[in-house]
């Protein structure tokens, strides 16, 4: 294991619109409550890409900024090397799409991705998939269900290889019509989950930190734990949880 | 009351709309801004264009600080005459129909607008100024692009050449829209097409606020590549900026703060002395001065007009509860976070931190990941709201010492509890729906609510 686990924030400024740099937050304090040093680097725009890191992390942004940090990753091959060298890269919304083989722009324009996840995502006409998401992870990845927060207009289709991150049982996932939800391709995972999504989904975040670093011992959350318990019911029950609606009532009750 | 010169058909949609607000006001069913004025603009879709010709206006927007900003402009306005604003912070396009259809003849009128309906106001008010404050992310599931509103923005300003812009200069994308008011500005629009080309323009009045958030501004509003900031170029007021390609820049301000200096570019000073705490509020408060002066108000007068506002809706406000002085702090998104940590009393005042995702606070509360929480370990921080337990994971990710509690009173209750002394003084900060919750919860006053003011906004 090294002295010091790096964990690198891929341009937080262009993929950070949705609260996903609390995803390194979450990795390198899950590290430090196991007595293991971790660090962030923030890479910005501009800036060269750290070879020397455990995890990548990237996260969803909006279109114009998404497609200039696609045009900053393709400027090199240090993400391919780094992940060809044992490092982990967690890709959220944008990031995802940014990883796979093309994506479309909201001006229709098809841009090149790294092609480090077997997919592809375009545009359909529907409204964007917004709201909470279920999700059952494939059964090898040994994981409990996944509770989180799409909000994206792309559809993203797999590559006949490739193996999705789990099944959609509320919400849309990839929204290309096999109920699929992210990409997995050995240690780099790509999902639609905001939430931040390793805030929800510990065992998650510990799954990229052990396929990096090997076994690791476990930690208690119980304060996760009820998020997750809320989360999930929500999710299932979402007119149990429509504030608005509830108040209404109770205000028509009271009389006032 | 509207000018007698209206037509018939908008005379008879204003006094029904006023009819129907004043009905729903005698039940008890709220403020009635919203109803009424949706009354009226169904009798009359041109009402709010037809009652607005008549008078002077300014209408304020965007993401943070437009109702503080707002009262604040409205009181400068008020020393010199009346005004008619919408205090209640209804703030959509029937919120504004029923603020005129109050308004006296010849009143001066102070619009807060919603940031996604600027354009529609422009369009129907054709204001005397537009005064543009900031452009962050909020409501992250509904309004996926910031830059979108910009563009609105820019094309609505456009459209309404007699409209004079003060703008927000240490803010990228509220410099890129205003750039449309501006007759030096030769930007393209995002179609591609330039931009009333030639026409008539009537300028901006560019105000140097020392904003310091920046993260929502990283790629150019106009040609996407990266916004530059030169933090060892400061002048006039806030740190230079400039897109790595295209021509945008930080614009040389007409205004600019040096403390809590107002100063102006023909060198005059103005001490601006206010009631409000916090950085945040002397920014707010350089915004309503310049849209005070761009209605022709002496600058000196706005500001002692402005010194005698003490809260703004239920924010700033101490509320005393089971013995305890708490004070009620505004904070919806991360910019918001960025000046409300500021603005909290040091260690060891208690926090309590009230976080809802209502749709009017935008159902997904992922931005409390950007909110360098961390600034409050050392000591005792209670959440709560629909979504404290979202707060509670962040908080201890921070490593911030921390309860959960479901009840607002009881969230205070806790809070206190640590306090050696009497009278335990609290901040409350919540967000916008959470704020309306704590406010009716805390208040024995206002119990039951106003819940027109939510409607208003939701």
């Amino acid at each position: 294991m090294p002295e010091r686990v790096a964990i690198a924030l891929l341009y937080p400024e262009l993929l950070g619109t949705y609260g996903d740099g609390g995803n390194a937050a979450v990795l390198a304090q899950r590290l430090r409550w196991r007595n293991i040093a971790a660090e962030i680097v923030d890479v910005h725009a501009g800036e060269p890409i750290p070879r020397s890191c455990q995890i990548y992390v990237m996260g969803g942004g909006e279109d114009a900024p998404q497609a200039l940090a696609a045009r900053e990753l393709r400027s090199g091959s240090i993400l391919a090397d780094a992940v060809d060298g044992g490092a982990a890269v967690l890709a959220v919304c944008a990031g995802l799409q940014v990883l796979g083989q093309r994506f479309a722009g909201e001006d229709g324009k098809t841009h090149d991705g790294l092609g480090l996840l077997d997919c592809e995502t375009h545009r359909d006409d529907g409204p964007r998939r917004v709201g909470e998401v279920v999700v059952t992870p494939e059964p090898e990845l040994g994981l409990s269900e996944l509770t989180g927060y799409e909000n994206h207009g792309g559809v993203t289709t797999l590559g006949p290889t490739a193996t999705p991150l789990g099944k959609v049982v509320v919400g849309n996932g990839n929204a290309g019509g096999d109920g699929t939800e992210g990409i997995v391709n050995g240690r780099v995972v790509g999902t639609y989950l905001h939430g931040p999504v390793l805030a929800r989904n510990p065992e998650l975040a510990d799954h990229l930190l052990t396929s990096v670093l090997g076994p690791l011992e476990p930690l208690d959350d119980p304060e996760v734990e009820s998020l997750r318990k809320e989360r999930l019911h929500a999710a299932r029950h979402p007119h149990m949880h429509m504030p608005q609606l509830r108040s209404g009532w109770r205000r028509l009750l009271r009389g006032s | 009351m509207p000018a007698v010169d209206l037509p018939l058909r908008t005379r008879v949609a204003a006094l029904a709309g006023r009819a129907i607000a004043d009905a729903s006001r005698w039940v008890g069913a709220g403020e009635g801004s919203v109803i009424g004025g949706r009354v009226t603009l169904a009798i009359d879709q041109r009402a709010l264009e037809l009652m607005a010709a008549g008078h002077q206006s300014v209408v304020i927007s965007g993401t943070n600080g437009k109702t503080t900003t707002t009262r604040l402009l409205a009181a400068a306005l008020a020393s010199r005459g009346p005004v008619s604003t919408n205090s209640a912070g209804a703030n959509l396009i029937p919120g504004l129909v029923s603020t005129l259809f109050r308004g006296r003849a010849g009143a001066a009128v102070a619009l807060e607008v919603d940031e996604g309906h600027l354009a529609e106001a422009i369009a129907a008010v054709h204001p005397t100024a537009v005064v543009l404050l900031n452009l962050s992310r909020d409501q992250l599931d509904r309004f996926g692009e910031v830059r979108r509103h910009a563009a609105d923005w820019r094309l609505a300003l456009a459209a309404s050449p007699d409209t004079v812009a003060v703008a927000n200069a240490d803010d990228p994308l509220v410099t890129w829209a205003a750039g449309a008011c501006d007759p030096s500005d030769d930007a393209v629009s995002p179609d591609g097409v330039h931009m009333n080309g030639g026409a008539r323009r009537c300028g901006v009045t560019w105000v140097g606020t020392g904003q310091r958030w920046r993260a929502d501004a990283s790629a150019c509003p106009n040609c996407g590549s990266r916004i530059r900031w030169d933090d060892d170029r400061s002048e006039r007021g806030g740190v230079h900026w400039t897109c790595s390609s295209c021509a945008l820049a930080r614009p040389r301000p007409d205004a600019w703060l040096e403390g809590s200096d107002l100063v102006l570019a023909d060198g005059r000073r103005l001490n601006v002395r206010l009631q409000l705490p916090g950085r945040v509020n002397v920014s707010n408060a350089a915004m309503a001065v310049a849209g005070a002066m761009a209605l022709g108000v002496d600058p000196g007068r706005a500001v002692r007009g402005m010194s005698r506002v003490r809260a703004v809706a239920g924010r700033y406000q101490v509320l005393n509860v089971e013995g305890a002085r708490v004070r009620l702090l505004l904070a919806k998104n991360p910019a918001g976070w960025a000046e409300a940590l500021d603005l909290i009393r040091p260690p060891p005042t208690p926090v309590v931190i009230g976080i809802n995702a209502g749709v009017a606070d935008g159902r997904d509360p992922s931005w409390l990941w950007d909110v360098p929480f961390e600034r409050l370990r050392g000591r005792v921080v209670v959440a709560t709201g629909e979504r404290g337990r979202d707060l509670a994971v962040r908080l201890r990710y921070a490593e911030v010492r921390h309860t959960y509690e479901a009840d607002y009173r009881k969230a205070v209750t806790a809070a206190a509890a640590g306090v050696m002394g009497r009278q335990p003084e609290i901040d409350f900060v919540a967000n916008y729906t959470s704020f309306q919750d704590a406010r009716r919860a805390l208040s024995s006053k206002v119990r039951g609510g106003p819940p027109a003011v939510r409607a208003g906004n939701a």
